[in-house]
Parts: structure tokens; sequence; C-alpha cells
């Protein structure tokens, strides 16, 4: 069986330099992928590739192949503007790292998870309101949240918010760019829980960014270590984790914490480690 | 000063500001006529005798102009200084001595930031009968507001930094304290902000000439144009007479106001992308 | 909540209102000798000057002639035009519709026509529409406004004679009815309102081009286009409506400067408005009626940071919690 995205040499060139060089990976359907990294290794661009978004001055090339179960075949790569219109958010959709300024300030929750429902599918704003209001319980949030603006909700309630705007049109792939980061050590579990669940309950499949290996660790199915725009290391996570084969994807577990031993060079999820 | 010069707009501002300078200082040397002779080609266009066409009383426009750079861009400088001068006393008081003071002085301010300027600009130099002297009075005393809201928000950063603290408990005087550390670091931000308050007080000395209320004795460009509009210039359609003033001031203005922002985005480390 | 942000601006006007009544007082009656008035009487014997100078109250302490003089213009008696001997308010009453006309439409296009043109250049920016388009508007920023008047009244009023060159009507003539009367003022609106427009055109272009470039990075502008919106429709629904806001707060603070360009401009075209009365004024040095227009421009000024305040509140859901 064919995996349900599959991707094929896709790189991100701004000018000569390659952010993404060459990458390939496939997910199969109700998988969850993990993408490791340090910043700066092109993991959120590769995010942005994947629904085509990449800012001006960046040319993307490679095959990204989306094959639903009951639908045409979607090849991303060769799709115009106003094809991806068509494909985002229906097939693929992105929760976006840090969800501080992500949602529009000067309209309601439920306005906003509306305007994305009836962009995609044949229902009247009426029936479009009552599945927001399902998408904010199922998020773990009360429906009356929806008629309260970004700016009234904590950073973890918006993180929801923008987790239930991602499910609004019932996606196939779910790409969420370090969900848990700048939120506390608490709101990280749950947030990772959530996601746990509505993998489950929806049969999503997940990419899940991070540059924190322990909370890959937790959620993913495969892991993929990505370096200098390369995927060095792809693999099932308790193999990778036990026996890595690549040096760099070796120093990054080196840095994660060890019960009983004391190391140097403190990451955050070591430090917040110690603060638990 | 050497980053100026490498951008074109910067160059190109300072060669228009040198050759106003150079026009200010030398221009009643290279006028062909004596500016205020009177003849009887009156209102005429270009020729030969007079490049830039008469007055309505016969005089040569080209000579006025030249003359005119003098008090336009003397006011607006010394204007300016006052203003910049007046505006750090303000801001270094409110800002340094917080409390009442700083709360009366900022709302102060913030009335002289709103207030219609040039209303304000007419009554007092109605009131105390026009001259260069109190056109340079009125103009600096009632452009204050934006140095002192710079300065003020400067000080109040300042204030709190661990070297002034260090000083204050080595036993320095406010006094001392102001002159070495708080001074030396908003000196740049006034430099630049003065630059942009010349090219507002030179359109401000233009406005007070041409309704009548410049200095009687001398010209400027803004009593050109106030003279040309109340001989009927315009409906005599003499456009010489009309034109090259506007200009001057228009161009004048314009290199000025680029210098200042060019200075500004040196000087605020917000504008440049580097954390403040 | 939102009731007592409101009350909480009002009282700040009150309170501000109240300083630009002290401000105007002490501007004129210590400033300014008001002897100077008397002065213009043509032998004015001393017992009438002492005579005058009870009958002004000016023989009061000045806490005494401040009362006085607030509780004038309270009742809106501003005293009388020393040119005409009308009362000084019946003359601002007929000026003010003529300013509010031609402030009016300038604003309203200035700011239609500077924010489609900033959204246009922000999201152009750096091509040659957007340099063009900075290169105009910081000329029109930069030069005088009366200057661009005379301009214009040379090119369309004396050169190529389509447009009137001055006042609010055509002088002398009979209107059979509002709507060609109407028309007419509308005829000699023209240049005067494409003055003021032009001179208010550069700063609300270059702030909405700044406005909108800030919204263009914000990641909620990603997230909608990720949702599968189109472009234009994600500029136009979600940018522009976010870029606003800072325009609102800008022309309240440029009020001031706007109403010292009517000043100006009314003048060059003989608009018969507050800005040409104060003109006219400061020629005659007719005090009563120069400190009743600039305490009418100062209100002027209070009332439209208040209604920018109020519909920054209107328009920005996040203010609304402040």
């Amino acid at each position: 069986m064919s995996p349900l995205l599959e991707v094929t040499e896709l790189t991100v060139r701004h000018g000569a330099e390659a952010i993404v060089d060459g990458i390939s990976f496939t997910l199969e359907a109700g998988e969850a992928l993990g993408l490791a990294g340090e910043s700066g290794c092109g993991k959120s661009t590769t995010a942005l590739a994947l629904l085509k978004l990449l800012p001006e001055g960046l040319a993307q090339s490679g095959a990204i192949a989306l094959r639903r179960d009951g639908e045409e075949p979607v090849n991303v790569d060769r799709r115009t503007e106003a094809g991806m219109q068509r494909v985002r958010w229906r097939h693929i959709s992105l929760v976006f790292q840090g969800a501080m300024n992500a949602l529009d300030p000067v309209q309601r929750i439920e306005r906003q998870l509306i305007d994305a429902i009836v962009l995609h599918e044949p229902v009247g704003r009426a029936a479009a309101a009552a599945r927001a209001a399902e998408l904010l319980e199922l998020v773990g949030l009360a429906a009356r949240l929806g008629r309260r603006y970004p700016h009234q909700l904590s950073g973890g309630q918006r993180q929801r918010v923008m987790i239930a705007l991602a499910l609004a049109c019932r996606p196939a792939v779910v790409i969420a760019d370090e969900p848990t980061t700048a939120l506390d050590v608490v709101m990280q579990a749950q947030i990772l829980q959530l996601l746990e669940r509505l993998r489950e309950e929806l049969g999503l499949a997940l990419i899940l960014i991070s540059h924190d290996l322990a909370v890959l660790a937790e959620t993913c199915d495969r892991i993929a270590v990505m370096q200098a725009g390369r995927i060095v290391e792809c693999g099932p996570v308790a193999d990778v984790f036990t026996a890595p084969q690549h040096p760099y994807t070796q120093r990054l577990l080196a840095t994660l914490p060890v019960i009983g031993s004391t190391r140097g060079g403190l990451s955050q999820s070591q430090s917040q480690e110690e603060a638990r | 000063m050497t980053k100026l010069l490498s951008t074109a707009r910067g160059r190109l501002s300072l060669s228009v500001i040198v050759f106003f300078a150079l026009m200010a200082i030398f221009g009643p040397l290279l006028a062909p006529d004596d500016p205020r002779a009177s003849s009887l080609e009156v209102l005429e266009g270009i020729s030969l005798a007079h490049p830039l066409g008469t007055t309505e009383n016969g005089s040569d426009v080209l000579s006025q102009l030249l003359v005119g750079a003098r008090v336009s861009i003397l006011v607006g400088f010394a204007a300016a200084l006052i203003s910049a001068a007046l505006g750090t006393a303000v801001g270094l008081a409110g800002g340094y001595f917080g409390g009442w003071t700083d709360r009366l002085l900022d709302a102060l301010e913030n009335w002289f930031l709103v207030l219609p300027t040039l209303p304000l600009m007419i009554v007092l130099t109605r009131l105390l009968s026009p001259s260069l002297i109190v056109l340079i009075l009125v103009i600096g005393l009632t452009s204050w507001a934006g140095t002192g809201r710079i300065v003020r928000a400067q000080v109040l950063t300042l204030r709190e930094r661990a070297f002034v603290e260090r000083a204050r408990a080595l036993g320095a005087s406010d006094l001392y304290i102001v002159r070495t550390h708080i001074l030396p670091n908003t000196a740049p931000l006034i430099f630049a902000n003065t630059v942009l308050i010349i090219a507002v007080a030179i359109l401000s000395e233009a406005a007070l000439a041409f309704l009548g209320l410049g200095d009687p004795n001398s010209i400027s460009w803004g009593t050109m144009l106030e003279h040309a509009f109340d001989s009927g210039a315009p409906s005599a359609g003499a456009w010489w007479y009309v034109v090259p003033p506007g200009l001057c001031l228009t161009v004048l203005v314009l290199a000025v106001a680029l210098l200042g922002y060019l200075f500004e985005e040196q000087v605020n480390p917000r504008l440049q992308g580097r954390p403040a | 909540m939102s009731a007592r942000w409101l009350a909480r601006k009002l009282a700040a006007a009150a309170l501000t209102l109240v300083f630009v009544l002290a401000f105007n007082f002490f501007l004129f009656r210590v400033m300014g000798d008001p002897l100077n008035q008397l002065a213009r009487l043509p032998r004015a014997t001393p017992e009438e000057i002492e005579r005058l100078r009870a009958a002004y109250g000016l023989d009061q302490s000045l806490l005494g002639q401040f009362a006085d003089y607030a509780k004038d213009m309270l009742t809106l008696d501003m005293g009388v035009s020393q040119v005409t001997r009308e009362p000084v308010w019946n003359e601002i009453l007929t000026a003010l519709p003529w300013t509010l006309l031609l402030v009016g439409t300038g604003t309203l296009i200035a700011t239609l026509l500077g924010s489609w043109l900033g959204v246009i250049a922000a999201t152009r920016r750096g091509r040659r529409t957007d340099d063009s388009l900075l290169s105009f508007s910081l000329f029109t920023y930069a030069a005088p406004e009366y200057w661009i008047g005379i301009l214009l009244i040379l090119l369309f009023a004396v050169a190529v004679p389509i447009l009137p060159a001055g006042q609010q009507m055509t002088p002398g003539v009979e209107f059979s009815g509002p709507i060609p009367q109407a028309l007419d003022v509308a005829e000699h609106l023209i240049l005067p309102a494409t003055t003021m427009t032009l001179m208010m055109l550069g700063q609300y272009f270059l702030i909405m081009r700044s406005s909108m470039v800030d919204v263009l990075t914000e990641d909620f502008v990603t997230v909608k286009r990720a949702t599968g919106l189109p472009w234009p429709r994600v500029v136009r629904r979600h940018a522009v409506p976010n870029a606003l806001l800072p325009l609102v707060t800008l022309s309240a603070i440029s009020f001031g400067a706007v109403l010292g360009g009517a000043v100006t401009i009314e003048t060059i075209f003989s608009w018969p408005g507050l800005g040409d009365l104060s003109y006219e004024a400061v020629q005659a040095k007719d005090f009563p009626v120069l400190q009743g227009t600039f305490f009418v421009f100062s209100v002027g000024v209070v009332l439209a940071n208040l209604l920018a305040d109020v519909l920054y509140f209107v328009l920005d859901p996040r203010v609304q919690d402040a």
C-alpha cells in the first residue's frame, strides 16, 4: 500500500544556499512522525514547504505526493497557488509555532473556525458554528470560549484553539510545529496527551516537529533527525533512541538527562526536569 | 557620518544641504541684482537680464531667492536649537525626577504634541510683534514636545540601569549622573530628532511669513511667496515668482528630513533590528 | 467595563478642556496687553481708560479675571469683533461649517486614498510602484501646502481655467434651488479640498504602508493563507483591518497640523472658514476674534482625540478589556 504522504528530494533554496537539502521521507496513515533537530536546521521550513507557504525569495523543488484513501492523489509540488487553496487545510494543516500571534486579534475565535470550515466544506454558517463548538470541545475547551477574542485566552488555550483550527476541515495530515514550546511543563504534557488522543480518535497522521527529543519520544512512532537541511537518521523511535547510528543523533541524545547522573550542558528539557 | 555617506540617499541629502548652506552664506554676494531694487519691469517672465523673472516691484526673483535662503535656514536652525534645548531640559527633568514633576510635564508635553501648532505660533507672533528673534523664539518654544518625549523615554530606561545605580551608590550627585551618564547616551537621539525639527522649523517660518507674520525687514522664501500671492502673481500667471521659493523649501526640507530619518535609523537600536 | 472606560476618557477630555481654557486665558490676558486694544481708541482720556478697565474687569485679580472669562466662555460670550462689531461667536458659527466641509472632505479622501495606496505599496514592497509612491508622498509631505495650492491655482484656474480660483460660491449669482447651489459650492471646493488632501496624503500613505508591512509579517496572516484563503482576501479581510488601527491614532494626533493647514489653505482660496477668519483677525489685530478661533481650534483638537479614542475602542477588541 502506498504511503499517505511521500516526500522526495524536497529542496528549499535561498539563492544559492540550500536551507532544506534534498530530504525524502514517508508518512503512513495514522502514523506519527517526529522531525527532530536544532533550531535552524530547516524543520519549520520543511513544514511550510509541504503547504507551499514559503515566503517570497525561497524556491522549492521536489515531489510531495498525498494519497488519501478514496481520493485522487494530490501532487502538491505541481499545484498552482489557486490549486493549493483547495489542498491547504483540507488535506494538510499546520499547527503553528508559538500561537501568540497566530490568530487574527480582531476576530472572535468561533468566527475564525467558521471561516475555515465554510471555505472547504459545503455547509452553511449555522452548521459550521455547530461544528466549531464541537471542535472546541474536542480539544478540551468550553464551547462558549468561541465568543472570546484571542487576547482573552491563555497561551495554553490559544494553542488548543490552533489545534482545533487545524482539525476543522478533517485533514489527513496535521503538522504540529513546536506545539509545546513556550508552554509550561504541565501544559506541555496536556497538549501532547491531547494530540495523542486526537490521533487515535480521528485516525490522523501527525508530523510532530520539535527540538525536544523527549517530547518526540513520547508521542511518535518514527523519528527523523535533521541536521543542516538534511535527514541524517530515520527510523522507529525505539531504534533511534536505543541504537542511534549517526554521530549527530548520538550527540543530540547525549543532551537528554539520565536519572542518576549529572551532565553538563543543560538543555531546555533538562532544566525542566530539574524544576519538576 | 561615514555611514551616511555610504548610502546614496545620505549622499544626496548631504549634497543638497551643503548646496543650500552655501547659498545661505554666499547668496547675497552671488546675487546679480539688489534684491530690493525696484524697476519698471513688473512681473516679467524669464529673460537674460532676469533668469527667474521679476517680482511685482520689478525686483529680480533670482536675487531674492539667493538672499532669502539665509533667513529660512537661519531661523530653522536657531529655532530647532532652542527647541532641542527646551525639550531636553523638560525630558530630563520629568524622566529623572519622576513623581508629580514628571506627571505634570508629561501632561504638558502631550498637550503640546497635539495642539494646533500653527494657530498657536500665529497668536504668539501676533501678540509679540513679528521680528526674526520673535520668530525664532516662537517656533522654538512650540516645537519642543517631540524632543521632550524622546528624552524622557530614554531617561526612564537609563535611570534603572546598573551603571546609574552604581554611580548613585558611590555618592554621585544627580547633576553628575545626568552629565556623565545620561546625557551622552541620550545625545545621539536628541541629535537625530533635532535634525527633523529643523525641517519642521523651516516650514514653520515659511508658513508664518506667508501669513504676513514674517520679519518685515527680511527677505525669505516665505515672504517671497507672501508677496507673490498678495500681489496677484497667480492670477497673472507669474509662475516664475511662485515656483522657485516653494521648490527650494520643498527640496531643502526633503533633504533635511531624509537626513534626519537616516540618523534616526542609525541611532535607534529598535529600528536597526537589534535588541535594544 | 466599557462604560467605565468611556467615563474615564470623557473626564480626561473635560480636564484637558479646562486646561485649554486656562491656557487660552493666560495666552491672551497675560501675554497680550489688553490695553493694546484700548489704545486703539484715539485720544482716550485716563478716566475713559479707567472706566474701560473696570468694564473689561481688568481691575480685578488674575483669578477673578479668569473666573469671569470662564463664565463668559461657558455662555459662549467671546466678546465682540473689533472690526465688524459682531459677536465673535456668531462669526465663528458662520465660518465653522465651511471649515468642517473643507477639512472633512480632505480627511475623507486622504484616508481612503492614503490607505489604498499604502496597501498597494506594502504588498509591492521594494518594487517600482512602491518607490514612485514613496517619492510622491515624500514630496507632498515636505512641500508647503499653500505652495501646492497656489500651483494648483496656476495650473487649473489660470493656465487652463477650468476651476474657480477662490471663494466658496460664484459671487453675485442667484441660484434656482439648493441643488444648483450645492453644485456650485462643490465646484469651488475642488481645488481647496485637493490641496488639503495632498497635504495629508503623504503622512497617511506612509503610516498605512509601514503599518501594513508590519501586519504582513504577523503569524496570523500566514495562518489565514494556510487555511486556503486566496491572498487578496487575506490582505483585504485580515491584514488591512489590523493595519488601519494606527491610522486612527495618527489622524487624531495630526489634527492640530490639519487645522494649521486649514488656515493657510482657506487664506489662499478665500474660503470663508475659521482659518480665513483667523487670518483676517491676524491682519487686523482683531484679538477677540483671534482668541475665539484659537479656542475653537483647541477644542477641536481635544474632540478629535476623543473621537479617535472612541473609534479605536470600537475597532480594537484588545482595548475594550484594558
